[in-house]
């Protein structure tokens, strides 16, 4: 079966010479469908570039990135460009919704860019924006929501239309606990519906939304979880205190 | 979790059978903590004993029969035991951080990967909790407490072992000291104050 992502052996080095940085050193991943994994390191161990790399929004220096079976690197610019819109999308950590652009129209405009007629694109907004509980802030501008309703709206934008994967970085920013699990949450349920999902975080809570955390250290993947064992485990020591 | 005061919190609501107490302090702790009816009875016998409850199935060969009251005394022992804080000083000796001190010890260990591999399983604990938020109905805010409380405590284990990855890292060498044979000093203490 394709996976939805395949990194195969990607390393990332920025600069030359004596000042060259190995952000990423040979990394293998593959996430499937309906399944959403947690890469989590400290600063500086490669997340985010693993991230942008894994988006096509910037290149590896070596290896293969495939979304849905499709390399990467033997697709034309343009090509690439197409499914950026339409097979990937992104969670930012800072929302990175556009100020004069209401609700829907943040969440219209990569269907409409990719030329969906406006009246189908409202539709599957509408849909979205529905799925994660702010379809009735959709003619509100971002500035008149709150953190988590803003955060909602970035994520509906991202799994708009048919999107194999959804990639989101830091995507509960500064949101407190509670709001910031109700987006994990999402996420999670997002993914449960027919998408590959990958979070960047460096916080376990967040992560352990996740079905599987992959763990970066100095760009190397060095350990990831077990597939996780059923809540019942938790229960089946009896009296535990 | 201390029972006893659980099974005061339940009474307070108004007197109540053995087993029900013991179906409500699992429905209401989300099942996680999980208690059989003897430890049930046995507390009940404790408290009766000591008069923060009593029954009123005096003679009833079973305490199945028996059912149970707060005292006067159970309510004030109640809301005394609520307003103390828990005991969070001396620390307790934490088996985690007495293993990574005795690795620091051992040269052949890759300390590294030993605070990986306790990262990765109380992550695995964390993803188990975590699931059963998600599968549970999102108003149901005592179970949601109960897994928060074991989130935020392996979460700070997680924090730690990330601390710990930092300081060992900015260590120049993790080689051990030769092990010289003078008098000892006395140990050192870390004192917090109250």
């Amino acid at each position: 079966m394709t996976s939805a992502l395949e990194l195969r052996q990607v390393s990332k080095i920025y600069g030359f010479g004596p000042s060259e940085v190995h952000a990423l050193s040979e990394v293998d991943l593959a996430v499937e469908r309906d399944e959403l994994v947690a890469v989590m390191g400290p600063s500086g161990s490669g997340k985010s570039t693993l991230l942008t790399i894994a988006g096509s929004l910037e290149d590896a220096t070596s290896g293969q990135v495939l979304v849905d079976g499709t390399d990467l690197a033997a697709v034309s610019r343009s090509d690439r460009a197409k499914m950026r819109r339409r097979s990937i999308g992104y969670v930012f950590q800072d929302f990175n919704l556009l100020p004069g652009l209401k609700a829907i129209e943040n969440v219209t405009l990569p269907l409409e860019l990719d030329g969906v007629s406006s009246k189908a694109a409202r539709a599957a907004a509408l849909e979205a924006l529905e799925e994660l509980a702010v379809a009735n802030h959709a003619d509100r501008f971002p500035d008149e929501l709150s953190g988590g309703e803003r955060q909602r709206v970035a994520i509906a934008r991202a799994i708009v239309g048919e999107r194999a994967l959804l990639l989101a970085d830091e995507p509960t920013g500064a949101l407190d606990s509670v709001n910031g699990e109700a987006v994990m949450r999402l996420l999670r349920a997002a993914t449960h519906r027919g998408v590959a999902g990958v979070v960047v975080t460096h916080e376990a809570q967040l992560a352990s939304w996740a079905d599987r955390v992959v763990f970066l250290r100095d760009g190397h993947v060095v350990d990831q979880t077990a597939a996780p064992e059923g809540p019942e485990s938790l229960l089946a020591a009896g009296d535990r205190r | 979790m201390s029972v006893p005061h659980a099974l005061l919190a339940l009474l307070s609501e108004g007197p109540k059978y053995g087993l029900r107490l013991q179906n409500e302090f699992e429905s209401r702790t989300g099942e996680v903590w999980p208690l059989n009816v003897g430890q049930v009875y046995t507390t009940l016998q404790r408290l009766e004993r000591d008069g923060l409850v009593e029954s009123d199935g005096e003679g009833e060969p079973s305490q199945k029969q028996k059912r149970y009251r707060i005292t006067p005394a159970g309510t004030y022992e109640l809301a005394d035991w609520l307003r103390t804080p828990p005991d969070l000083v001396p620390p307790p000796r934490d088996e985690l951080v007495i293993k990574v001190l005795v690795a620091l010890q051992i040269p052949s260990i890759d300390i590294r990967e030993l605070l990986q591999a306790h990262r990765r399983h109380v992550i695995e604990v964390m993803q188990r909790y975590t699931r059963i938020k998600a599968e549970a109905e999102e108003d149901d805010v005592p179970l949601a407490l109960v897994a928060d409380a074991e989130l935020f405590r392996l979460e700070a284990i997680v924090r730690w072992l990330d601390a710990a990855d930092v300081r060992l890292k900015q260590l120049p060498s993790t080689t051990p000291a030769p092990v010289v044979d003078v008098p000892l000093e006395p140990t050192r203490t870390m004192e917090v104050s109250q």
